[in-house]
């Protein structure tokens, strides 16, 4: 068996679907297809994904209840942000700048928090990032330059749909790559380790502590970069826009994509930002609509027929699998 | 100096009100062991009920409040009943989702209901206020203080002394070896919430009388608060809760009343970094148990 | 110079004395017994010994080096490896992986190498497998690699234990009941199994057992404890002779 044959036939494919994906939805923005409101929706969907992602990176993979994602995406936004308004460079530059500095000041709050807390387990953690992310967001209120409770304004932004589209996309392609190839690796194992049985992992020498870190650190450094993807796509930045309901929203996706998975978090993440556009009808009722379905999906995951039915699905899948690799 | 102690006395009342929700909080999740993140919803319903009665304009006050603790009481009944027994056996994780998506069903029943703008209500404790000298105590914070004390009073007893209490001591300890003891467990956790949703009834009363307004938000923005003053306390403990809530009650007050305007904005934050810098030194809460897992 | 060696070794919790003035000196690749009745200690020892718990009194030395006290990470670097009893693998993984998760610091990589899918990722990968395979064969598992390790039957996961805890290229192996919940057949396969580990790693295991005939089966010697101190230790069968064992285990009259 070729390792590397084997991967990079995946990456092929990979990327030829990532390129199609790119043509179609570019098409259908450029020739003026998609109405005006669906494709601003293609941009919020990028970095939405990410979000998802970067979040079931600690509660998929590493098992970690994180209520507080908003506050990464927060410090990204506002330090990635600032710098594209107080600097004075090409557009493109900047962006990719702006990027990295969202990132890199995010995974610095990611590792200092995440080692402050990092004894804290299940619920208590949990609620301590709650309370971080709402900490955050007032913090940003009286910080000198951000705006304030008004809001930080005049970020630049690119001239057409196309383009925050294309530049939103290759960042999520990249993310996307960086977390298959992260979770499908030594490192993979040892987060996942550390989800089945912590003592376990300890007595094989897996430093949780540090893994743990790890973890939170770059999972705070991609949820920061997709901070700057909202304010390039915003031009503005407002504390409100950064509330626990956010990181609530992103929980679901991860969970109802399925933990752990990277294609669940995706689709979940691209039907529930893009639900509440095909509901626009029932505007009224869209978020009756939305709670209803959360409780009932979860309902369903818990009665035992439905647990018997996936199990079956994903037993034939197996085999399946298994038949074809002989 | 009346200024400080009109805004300890403000402190005082909000944190009354923090300290009764706080341990609904904790009630629920010492002896069902989720976070009920609709918790804070409950109080919302409780007071659109105040208001719905007193527009109504046709019953007593005493009647009304009555009316305000059972609705609650009810609604987490049902609630528990419809959303949360099913997934008994289920994931912390999903149980928690759930909860988040009763929280979001009830702002949204009640967005469509009584829109989203604020309405406010017709005061309905008239009560005087207590001179002493220069300074003013209005006499609806004592019985806003006095209700809080009776009631954390009483629970205490209920849990210590009756047999429904000692059952859900058990069941909070040991939820398999209650039910081998003969405990009905689900009619435990019933109880449970039937009496954690109550007083969640009466803490929209007294947030009904004192504050006078409502919107859909109100309760989870409010409820959020009160969580965090449950862990502050330590989760699970009813002394903790209403440390928790006073202490939270008191620095929103001061920091309101006292910080300077360019950082008053930031109020919210100070209540949320007490309790991030409390669990880090006491990962359990100030009174809060500490579990081992064995080897 | 021995494998192991703990002098005066003792640990309190809250006054009780769960184990108190444990000596005991094991030679390389030696098969060592720590038996004793229910409550003795025995898994305390264990604990000690892989820094789940610090000792209150006295040392452990690993091939001369003093490991007192330090963290279950490091004893494990420096060559202790365990089992447990109530297993503990990582039942999400597949069996493969469990094993592969053993070899996390013995085959190491960044985490940019990973990410990027550089050079290094592959040949770590490769040697990875390579190894775990190989393991997985010495315990009759290879055909179950892609199976989920929760879906093992029971007797396979105890072995899957083992394999993983000599992943991590232990000196010293401590099994923890490993014959517990298997029938008579499974037992005496397992205690095949434990002899020829021993010859193919030139391994020095140290094992908790209930089960008489394995332990006088396969260990040279034992200690017995009860309730925190030794008993008695030596030779197996001298020291399961010795009248305070027999009483310990069978009762006064």
């Amino acid at each position: 068996m070729n390792y590397k044959n084997t991967y990079v036939r995946k990456i092929i494919g990979g990327v030829l679907c990532f390129v199609a994906i790119w043509a179609v939805v570019s098409l259908l923005i450029v020739t003026g297809i998609l109405p005006r409101s669906v494709q601003s929706l293609t941009v919020k969907i990028c970095y939405y994904i990410i979000l998802a992602l970067s979040l079931d990176l600690i509660v998929g993979y590493l098992g970690d209840l994180s209520l507080g994602h908003a506050a990464f995406y927060a410090v990204g936004a506002y330090s990635g942000c600032a710098f594209a308004v107080y600097t004075n460079l090409p557009l493109l530059p900047k962006f990719i700048l702006a990027l990295i500095i969202g990132g890199l000041c995010a995974a610095l709050v990611g590792y200092l928090i995440s080692s402050a807390i990092i004894k804290l387990r299940g619920d208590y953690l949990a609620i301590v990032t709650l309370a971080f992310g709402e900490f955050i967001r007032s913090f940003v209120k009286i910080i000198p330059g951000l705006g304030g409770t008004k809001g930080l304004i005049g970020i630049p932004s690119f001239e057409s749909r196309f383009g925050s589209f294309t530049a939103a996309y290759i960042v999520v392609g990249l993310v996307v790559l960086c977390i298959f190839n992260f979770t499908h690796s030594r490192h993979g194992r040892m987060i996942t380790a550390i989800r089945d049985n912590a003592i376990a992992a300890e007595s094989v020498g897996i430093n949780i502590k540090q893994t743990k870190i790890l973890v939170f650190a770059l999972s705070s450094f991609m949820a920061g970069m997709a901070g700057v993807l909202f304010g390039f796509y915003k031009t503005t930045l407002s504390p409100s826009d950064f509330t626990y309901n956010l990181s609530i929203e992103v929980l679901v996706m991860v969970v109802l994509g399925g933990m752990g998975s990277i294609r669940g978090s995706i689709i979940a993440s691209v039907i529930i930002v893009a639900l509440p556009e095909f509901l626009r009808g029932a505007d009224n009722y869209r978020m009756l609509i939305y709670a209803i379905a959360l409780i009932a999906m979860m309902m369903l995951n818990a009665s035992p027929r439905f647990i018997a039915l996936k199990r079956k699905v994903s037993e034939s899948f197996s085999q399946l699998r298994a038949r074809l690799k002989r | 100096m009346q200024m400080l102690i009109s805004t300890i006395i403000d402190g005082l009342n909000l944190g009354s009100v923090y300290a009764l929700v706080a341990l609904g909080y904790s009630m629920v999740y010492g002896i069902a062991k989720m976070l009920n993140f609709a918790h804070g919803d409950v109080i919302m319903v409780g007071i659109y009920s105040i208001f719905v009665c007193l527009n109504a304009n046709v019953l007593p006050v005493p009647v009304t409040m009555l009316i305000c603790v059972a609705v609650c009481a009810l609604l987490g009944f049902v609630v528990e009943k419809l959303a949360y027994k099913p997934l008994r056996s289920s994931s912390s994780l999903s149980v928690l989702i759930t909860a988040i998506g009763v929280s979001y069903l009830l702002q949204n029943v009640a967005l469509l209901i009584f829109k989203s703008d604020r309405k406010f209500l017709q005061s309905f404790i008239e009560l005087g206020s207590l001179k002493l000298g220069e300074i003013e105590i209005p006499l609806i914070s004592f019985v806003i203080w006095g209700t809080t004390l009776i009631i954390m009073f009483a629970l205490d007893v209920f849990i210590k002394k009756t047999s429904m209490g000692r059952a859900m001591l058990a069941v909070s300890e040991d939820k398999g070896a209650a039910q081998l003891m003969g405990v009905n467990v689900n009619r435990t956790i019933s109880l449970t919430f039937i009496i954690g949703s109550a007083l969640a009834g009466v803490a929209a009363i007294l947030y009904a009388a004192k504050y006078q307004n409502v919107d859909p938000y109100t309760g989870s923005v409010f409820g959020i608060k009160a969580f965090a003053a449950a862990v502050f306390g330590g989760i699970g403990s009813i002394p903790g809760a209403m440390i928790g809530g006073f202490t939270l009650g008191l620095i929103e007050a001061l920091t309101i009343g006292f910080l300077p305007d360019s950082l008053a904005a930031a109020s919210d934050g100070v209540a949320y970094a007490l309790l991030i810098i409390m669990l880090i030194l006491k990962p359990s809460g100030l009174l809060g148990k500490k579990r081992v897992e064995k080897v | 110079m021995s494998m192991l060696k703990a002098e005066n070794l003792g640990i309190t919790f809250g006054g009780l004395h769960a184990v108190e003035g444990l000596n005991l000196e094991i030679e390389k690749n030696e098969l060592y017994g720590l038996i004793g009745p229910n409550g003795a200690g025995k898994t305390t020892v264990f604990n000690m010994l892989t820094g789940v718990y610090k000792p209150t009194t006295g040392k452990f030395y690993l091939d001369g080096e003093d490991l007192t006290g330090r963290s279950s990470i490091e004893i494990n670097r420096k060559g202790i490896a365990r089992t447990f009893q109530n297993i503990r693998l990582f039942g999400e993984m597949t069996v493969a992986d469990n094993v592969k998760v053993g070899l996390t610091n013995q085959v190491r990589y960044s985490m940019l190498d990973s990410m990027l899918r550089l050079p290094k990722y592959f040949d770590g990968e490769k040697a990875a497998a390579q190894r775990s395979d190989e393991l997985l064969a010495v315990f009759d598992l290879y055909d179950d690699r892609d199976t989920l390790a929760s879906n093992l039957p029971y007797g396979k996961q105890r072995k899957l234990e083992i394999a993983r805890a000599l992943a991590t290229s232990p000196k010293l192996l401590l099994l923890d009941e490993p014959a517990a919940g298997m029938n008579p057949n499974e037992t005496a396969e397992l205690m095949k199994t434990i002899r020829f580990v021993r010859e193919k790693f030139d391994m020095t295991i140290l094992l908790i057992e209930h089960d008489m005939k394995l332990v006088m089966g396969i260990c040279e010697r034992v200690t017995v404890l009860n309730f925190g101190t030794e008993l008695a230790s030596g030779e197996t069968s001298a020291a399961l002779n010795d009248p305070q064992v027999i009483k310990a285990y069978l009762g006064e009259d």
